[in-house]
């Protein structure tokens, strides 16, 4: 059995738990083992990054470091924004000997630089390249619309082998799912991430706007894999149908969900029932 | 660059944030491609012309605008600059200049209690733990009312852990923040 470091990240500890429960679900199914790294701290998120660029470098340093010294050379961050900050960290790290330095003295660990950092797509597709592709018997039939937001289309030597403009790093899963990734025009625009507190009408024009467009092309669900675009386009949506700013509920799913249901596995199993959105009903005939 | 002095936030622009002020030649694509860019008092090219002009009153205008708190770190700017700078970058370093000076407008008070108890939860136990998050950040802003009805349906939802989980390497982390914090005392 295959084994992969995981880095779930705290919103996969609460709002994101889905995602939490349909990778590991998927994870099982394809039989990989995911190794949690041991003692893991928060990456700091955009909090750390708009007040202290040190910290937004230390505490991801302190989980590559974990990572090392666990033995863990390649580990799954399938939140998209620890990801981005895990592997930004990484790269500078590489780049710089300098913030090496500086960093091993702020953390009091050591790290040689050795771990690489995938995202859920990438994980998706190294699954489907392993077989996965064939224990996804259910056809789920369904036309959806891949969303990458910021951090899965984004970031310069962090979401590699992609087109930062033309994103499709997700369609081969997709497809592989049984759905149809239609042609839309919000792949990579932004829900407003982070702000959904502090700035929220901010968020509500943003989300509005990318589910809009989702409408428009025909699509029966939306799929990401980030849960701060899950939480904006699924949490706030309850908002925009009560505003009637649009005109009904959209599903809004993981892509480690969407491929937990072609697996066959159970939604409840997924988190299907704890979306804000109803989303079970997507399945042919219901479960 | 040769033959002008580079003005203090220029320098720090280039060792900090990698970024050479003088490079931009205003083509807008930043703003263009900016979300957030219809909530700010002044756009993303503004504020790059602003710091190439880098002098006492630009400062002001930069450290007390509110736009540098409206940054989603989308990173599309510096995905479409045709010189390869990064303008969010320059925004970080003047937020956290202007967050170092203390004067931040009323309009972006929330978005800072939101990055501060956010931070203060992780300081606290190692992860960002979201029932005391929010309950620090209404304290902290003042907003009670905003998403009271949505607590109720999380936990219904199961998707809030009710003990916040605090790791062995707390200590670690709290002295991460500590070093973090005397490295940006001015």
């Amino acid at each position: 059995m295959k084994t992969l470091g995981y880095f779930p990240g705290c919103s996969l500890e609460g709002g994101g738990i889905e995602l939490d429960l349909s990778v590991r679900a998927i994870a099982k199914a394809a039989g990989v083992e995911l190794r949690e790294i041991e003692d893991w701290n928060c990456c700091g998120a955009s909090a750390a990054h708009s007040l202290n660029h040190s910290l937004a470098v230390a505490l991801p340093y302190r989980v590559l470091s974990l990572a090392e010294s666990q033995g863990l050379s390649e580990v799954l961050a399938p939140c998209a924004a620890c990801f981005s900050r895990l592997k930004g960290t990484q790269v500078r790290l590489t780049r710089s000997p300098e913030l090496s330095q500086r960093m091993q003295e702020v953390v009091q660990r050591p790290y040689q630089g050795g771990v690489r950092i995938i995202n859920i797509n990438e994980f998706m597709a190294s699954l489907l390249e392993a077989g996965l592709a064939q224990k996804l018997t259910r056809r789920l039939g369904l036309k959806v619309v891949a969303y990458y937001g910021c951090l899965l289309s984004r970031g310069q030597d962090i979401v590699t082998g992609d087109d930062a403009e033309d994103p499709k790093g997700m369609e081969a899963a997709i497809r592989a799912a049984g759905c149809e990734a239609l042609p839309w025009n919000s792949a990579n625009e932004c829900c407003g991430g982070g702000f959904s507190m502090s700035k929220t009408g901010a968020v509500l024009d943003l989300s509005q706007a990318v589910l809009d467009e989702a409408r428009a092309a025909g699509a029966d669900a939306v799929v990401t894999g980030c849960p701060m675009c899950h939480s904006n386009l699924d949490m706030r949506q309850l908002e925009l149908v009560k505003r009637r700013r649009v005109p009904g509920a959209l599903p809004i799913l993981y892509l480690s969900e969407l491929l937990g249901l072609a697996a066959g596995l159970e939604p409840v199993a997924l988190g299907l029932d704890r979306h804000f959105i109803e989303s079970r009903g997507l399945v042919r005939g219901g479960v | 660059m040769s033959g002008t002095k580079e003005h203090a936030l220029a320098k720090a622009a280039r060792e900090t944030a990698g970024v050479v002020l003088s490079e931009c030649y205003q083509c807008g694509k930043c703003t263009a491609g900016c979300p957030m860019a219809r909530y700010m008092d002044l756009s993303p090219n503004q504020i790059m012309r602003l710091a190439q002009a880098g002098d006492d009153a630009a400062l002001e205008r930069l450290l007390g605008c509110e736009a540098l708190w409206y940054c989603a770190g989308c990173l599309t700017c510096a995905q479409r600059c045709p010189r390869q700078l990064d303008p969010a970058a320059v925004m970080d370093l003047l937020r956290e200049m202007a967050h170092r000076r203390g004067k931040i407008p009323a309009a972006a008070r929330k978005v800072l209690a939101f990055h501060k108890a956010f931070l203060a939860t992780v300081e606290h136990g190692g992860r960002m733990a979201e029932i005391p998050l929010v309950l620090r950040y209404k304290m902290k802003s003042l907003d009670f009312l905003g998403d009271a009805a949505l607590g109720p349906v999380m936990l219904a939802k199961r998707k809030l852990p009710l003990l916040p989980h605090c790791i062995r390497g707390r200590g670690e982390v709290r002295r991460i923040f500590k070093k973090c914090r005397e490295e940006h005392r001015p």
